[in-house]
């Protein structure tokens, strides 16, 4: 399959091996804009990238998602520091607290009704979304 | 400072039940409860973000869920594209970021009632269900 001698390897042969670090640089730069623009992680655009684009199970779309986040957000968190944006005190009380609160989360998401927090959260979503744009 | 903890453990709890990520909460909540502006938030909930990440990587990486290579790849793919959001968000007036925010956020909320509407055993509203 990799060549059939009679036709030069114009074919997909060649194309093939550049095609995952292209689709990686594609999902990385359109992670990469959407983090730094929105200040939040990315996986809302490399998890469902990584599934449809490069044929991931969801599990490891989240997973290796994640870890590209730590540079994403890093490396982001870094160039906001450059505009003198960071409070770095009020990031570390969000962020170390938060990591507790992933892990009872995550481990209270078999007993509680997550349906009906979805609701809730959409609509704390909305209600945020009201009071920035009125602010 | 309380406030702070208390923005981090909420927001942590509900991305954790979720599957979401914590700087759709981390931005609004520094916003409204903690009058940081617009771009102090979206950069102070970057740094936030990160202690979160490497937790869930180290996390997911126990389970097998991470492809080390390609994340590396990402990573590294990601940082122009990162730099370049970073000098978009401060070409923009607060105002404007902070309408595009509420956008973005509205876009999720739809997309979080849809799933939960829609498949009452997958919520994750981060997955792969675009169809």
């Amino acid at each position: 399959m990799a060549t059939d001698g009679m036709r030069p390897a114009t074919g997909w042969t060649p194309r093939r091996p550049l095609d995952r670090p292209l689709k990686l640089m594609a999902i990385g730069t359109a992670a990469g804009l959407f983090s730094g623009l929105f200040g939040v992680g990315g996986g809302t655009v490399i998890v469902p990238l990584l599934v449809l684009w490069l044929g991931y199970d969801e599990r490891a779309a989240t997973g290796t998602s994640l870890a590209a986040i730590v540079f994403i957000a890093g490396f982001a968190a870094a160039t906001q520091g450059l505009y003198g944006n960071v409070r770095v005190l009020d990031g570390v009380l969000i962020g170390v607290p938060a990591v507790g609160g992933v892990l009872l989360g995550t481990r209270l998401q078999q007993r509680l009704p997550t349906r009906s927090i979805s609701l809730l959260f959409a609509a704390v979503l909305v209600a945020s979304a009201v009071e920035l744009v009125l602010r | 400072m309380i406030g702070a903890i208390v923005i981090g453990m909420a927001a942590g709890v509900l991305a954790g039940l979720l599957g979401v990520g914590g700087g759709v909460l981390f931005v609004p909540g520094l916003v409204i409860f903690l009058s940081l502006s617009q771009h102090q938030a979206e950069a102070t909930s970057l740094l936030a973000i990160v202690p979160v990440a490497i937790v869930g990587t180290y996390k997911q990486n126990r389970y097998g869920n991470v492809r080390r290579g390609d994340a590396l790849l990402l990573g590294i793919l990601s940082l122009a594209g990162a730099a370049g959001g970073v000098a978009l968000a401060n070409a923009l007036s607060g105002a404007t970021l902070r309408a595009a925010f509420a956008v973005l956020i509205l876009l999720m909320a739809a997309q979080l009632v849809r799933r939960a509407l829609g498949d009452p055993k997958k919520i994750d509203p981060i997955g792969p269900d675009t169809s």
